[in-house]
């Protein structure tokens, strides 16, 4: 069977790998070569080595936005997953509109990253103006605005995962629990979180790495204002490829930097969780 | 498991009521403003909309004027049903094809469609919008092929996934009765494959409806936007920002996403769900 499968090599997997190696492994490539060379443009590239990494760390902007993404990931990360872990375990007690409730906690996540950001810039204008300040007063209003944005967006995909989780864990585990006298604390800490481990690892997964990334959302929100001080990493390297002539080799080496910062945390990350899941 | 029985019930239907309706409330302030004169957005956003304040759909028809919204939204459906539609056809194909044909060849395939996953689109943006550029794809039927590549990663992956699951006995079965592979896998392999299709087609869905990045660097933009850059363009073309118009324009953007959502909502839930067990 597999030998005449292997002769329809130009229906089934051709068209794919020619869109692949257009739209992923050719400029991946070009790209990595690029970083170690001066540019504009791809025809006028001058190799010239390592030159555009050095600069990468004497650029403030740079260090600063790692720094601000790096303090951004962590909290909101963590604000969404406790917030939506605990929303998924009290809808999955049996109340009344537990389905009506799913389904708005659900809903901002459909909305796009540009959009969402003009919406929050409205309303946390509209609170900031009863203090007399904005959003781009400084980068702490930008922080903490997109902290509540993305908690808005996130909580309710996250929480749709956590349900499916802890519907997951058969009660008579929780009900041996009862019996043999443990207390709602320890059952969830015991029973409950161990059991839907998996969930876990991929809601922190896709969390941290959707935060890391971020970008339509800081740009729609503040878009780096005041002074660059509230940008991310992935506007920062926008700016620097588009906002700075002769810059292009920079922003590409910063590329090259930032893919490798998201492949090793994804892989500590998800390291780090599958050991603590549990065989059911 | 059976239902279990709630100690505070009434209590927490309550509070989570309470919850929704503040959920809700950032979409509703945006709505309520979009009737709004535009001087008086910045200054009183809380605030119900009477008399002078009052613009009726001004600030719509104004906006969609503006920014040519309707263009911009056959744009995006155009792409992303087009694409959405590509994705899942080809990807499934390749997906069956990798998992059963085994060598290196195809092995170095899914791994490196699963690497790609992980690799940001900075990585790729300038040198994929400059291709692009050269291979005339700065078109909506173009950028299909630009989505169709940057997308297949995760697709493949997710098909190569079920495939495996799938036992081999049918399809040789079928193969035996005179079933060449071309029929084979469109009436026997793709029904069974359904349920992952519907699940890549909704997590590709929403990405490339709400992508602003790509389309941005790609598209032709004198000719070309999409939703997302339309909204964009409304703060960053003109000078000041016309508040009314982006209030209209927000919502208008939000509206076609609640009715997909509203009708869809089963498989969109069991997509996620799906997708995340996948991954």
């Amino acid at each position: 069977m597999e030998k005449s499968i292997k002769k329809y090599f130009p229906i089934f997997a051709l068209p794919t790998l020619i869109a692949f190696t257009i739209g992923f492994i050719i400029p991946f490539v070009l790209g990595v070569y690029l970083s170690f060379c001066n540019f504009t443009t791809i025809n006028d590239a001058k190799f010239i080595g390592i030159d555009n990494y050095t600069k990468i760390f004497t650029d403030e902007t740079f260090v600063h936005a790692l720094w601000y993404t790096a303090l951004f990931t962590v909290v909101s990360v963590i604000t969404i997953n406790v917030i939506a872990f605990a929303i998924a375990m009290l809808l999955t007690k049996g109340i009344k509109g537990t389905n009506i409730f799913r389904t708005v906690f659900f809903m901002p996540n459909l909305i796009g990253g540009i959009v969402l950001g003009y919406i929050w810039q409205l309303i946390l204008n509209g609170v900031l103006l009863y203090f007399e300040r904005t959003l781009t007063f400084s980068a702490t209003y930008g922080f903490w605005g997109l902290i509540v944005l993305m908690n808005w967006q996130q909580i309710g995909y996250m929480m749709i995962i956590y349900i499916a989780g802890i519907q997951n864990v058969p009660g008579e585990l929780i009900e041996a629990a009862k019996i043999d006298g443990a207390t709602s604390g320890q059952i969830l800490r015991k029973v409950t979180i161990p059991m839907v481990m998996p969930s876990i690892t991929i809601c922190s997964f896709l969390t941290l790495t959707n935060s890391f990334k971020l970008f339509d959302q800081n740009l729609a929100l503040t878009a780096g204002a005041p002074s660059n001080k509230s940008q991310m990493l992935a506007l920062n390297i926008y700016d620097t490829f588009y906002g700075r002539v002769g810059w292009e080799g920079v922003g590409q080496a910063k590329a090259v930097v930032f893919f490798i910062m998201v492949a090793i945390i994804a892989v500590i990350q998800l390291g780090a969780t599958r050991q603590k899941e549990v065989q059911q | 498991m059976g239902v279990r029985k709630a100690k505070h019930g009434g209590i927490l239907t309550f509070i989570f009521s309470l919850i929704s309706i503040l959920w809700v409330c950032p979409i509703v302030i945006v709505l309520i403003n979009s009737f709004k004169k535009k001087s008086f957005i910045s200054n009183e956003p809380f605030s119900i909309p009477t008399g002078k304040v009052f613009v009726g759909l001004d600030n719509y028809i104004n906006g969609i004027e503006k920014i040519d919204f309707f263009s911009a939204f056959f744009n995006s459906l155009f792409i992303t049903v087009g694409s959405v539609f590509v994705i899942v056809l080809c990807t499934s194909m390749c997906g069956w094809y990798i998992t059963r044909v085994k060598n290196k060849f195809t092995s170095s395939i899914y791994y490196l469609c699963v690497f790609s996953m992980i690799v940001p689109f900075q990585m790729v943006m300038f040198t994929l919008s400059k291709i692009a550029d050269m291979l005339k794809l700065d078109n909506p039927l173009g950028i299909i092929l630009v989505y169709l590549g940057f997308g297949a990663g995760l697709a493949v992956f997710m098909f190569c996934g079920f495939v495996k699951s799938i036992p081999l006995e049918i399809e040789e079965a079928a193969m035996i009765d005179g079933c060449t592979p071309i029929q084979t896998y469109f009436q026997i392999v793709l029904p069974v494959l359904k349920p992952t299709c519907i699940t890549v087609a909704i997590l590709q869905a929403m990405w490339i409806w709400n992508d602003y990045l790509l389309p941005y660097l790609v598209l032709d933009l004198k000719k070309y936007k999409t939703i997302p850059i339309a909204i964009q363009y409304l703060k960053g073309g003109y000078g000041s920002v016309d508040m009314g118009a982006m209030m209209a324009m927000l919502i208008l953007a939000i509206i076609p996403i609640v009715i997909f959502y509203l009708c869809c909502q089963k498989y969109i839930i069991e997509g996620v769900i799906a997708g995340a067990v996948k991954g």
